[in-house]
């Protein structure tokens, strides 16, 4: 007998320290895009609104990298990430962008309060290239190197602490 | 100001896809696609299948579903497409690999470890 009274009490004690352990180390639920390493999808996507090209898997194959930023108009965070894009454009860093659902009109006004870092910006009505890159919400950005490669992926807004990475991805993708 | 480090889930002003909540016209087609629906997680919400989810995401995933079905795609390759680009994450029927082979296992272990602590009580009383 003896010893084996206390195995429910260790069991117990087992539970209590998962449970402990995963309060302080909440599970992260972002999902990320699978695809780092691989190709881009092909795919091509109409300008999301006049004045602006749409954007081509072929308009990322072109000897540099780029950086493809994937927001909304609609999307808090992708307005708090604004100032941040256009201190990486002012830094040098090619920026292209697909906008998820979004009206022509929504874009534009969306574009002149925050600024416009974006070079091409493709419409994604239905999100449809967005699941094509394993993106799973806005904004995320996505590290494309001259061959159409994804190198790296950003889920979230890109915020002041994130620069230096993103700056570090971009060299990499050389 | 503080704003949220994980993408935030708002609405977009557009409506849903058509195939989002559109029914396919062929029965067999659309019960296919509705099975699979629901054995895909809706990425947002992500305790949901994209059959039962409101977001936006989760109706364009169930668009995508509806119109490669329709278009002759078998499920489990629409599936496959799917984990290729999420992880096994995605589909509530994870192939059973090294990491995930105890989810299959445990309800089975617990089964005979709860036979075994009670294994006292079946016998006749002496």
């Amino acid at each position: 007998m003896s010893r084996a009274r206390f195995l429910p009490l260790i069991i117990f004690g087992l539970l209590v320290a998962a449970g402990v352990w995963r309060l302080a180390t909440p599970k992260d639920d972002r999902v990320a895009s699978q695809l780092e390493g691989q190709k881009l999808p092909v795919f091509a996507l109409p300008p999301a609104l006049p004045g602006k090209p749409g954007l081509t898997s072929a308009d990322l194959a072109t000897g540099t990298p780029r950086l493809v930023n994937i927001f909304a108009s609609w999307c808090v965070p992708c307005a708090a990430e604004a100032p941040v894009l256009m201190q990486l454009k002012r830094q040098g860093v090619p920026i292209d962008a697909i906008a998820i659902r979004d009206k022509p009109e929504d874009v534009a006004a969306f574009l002149a309060q925050y600024g416009d870092p974006f070079t091409r910006i493709g419409g994604d009505q239905r999100s449809q290239v967005q699941i094509a890159l394993g993106s799973s919400g806005v904004p995320e950005s996505f590290v494309v190197d001259g061959k159409g490669v994804i190198r790296a992926q950003h889920i979230g807004p890109i915020m002041e602490q994130d620069v230096p990475g993103i700056l570090q991805a971009m060299e990499e993708a050389r | 100001m503080l704003f949220f480090a994980s993408p935030l889930f708002a609405d977009s002003t557009l409506p849903p896809s058509r195939w989002a909540n559109q029914q396919l016209p062929d029965p067999r087609q659309e019960a296919a696609a509705t099975a699979l629906m629901q054995e895909i997680r809706c990425l947002v919400c992500q305790g949901q299948s994209i059959a039962d989810s409101d977001a936006e995401l989760a109706g364009d995933m169930r668009a995508l579903v509806r119109e490669r079905i329709a278009a002759g795609e078998r499920p489990e390759a629409v599936r496959q497409w799917l984990v290729e680009r999420y992880g096994a994450w995605v589909s509530y029927r994870p192939p059973v690999e090294p990491l995930s082979w105890p989810l299959y296992a445990a309800p089975i272990a617990l089964l005979l470890a709860g036979a075994w602590l009670l294994r006292g009580r079946f016998r006749r009383k002496a």
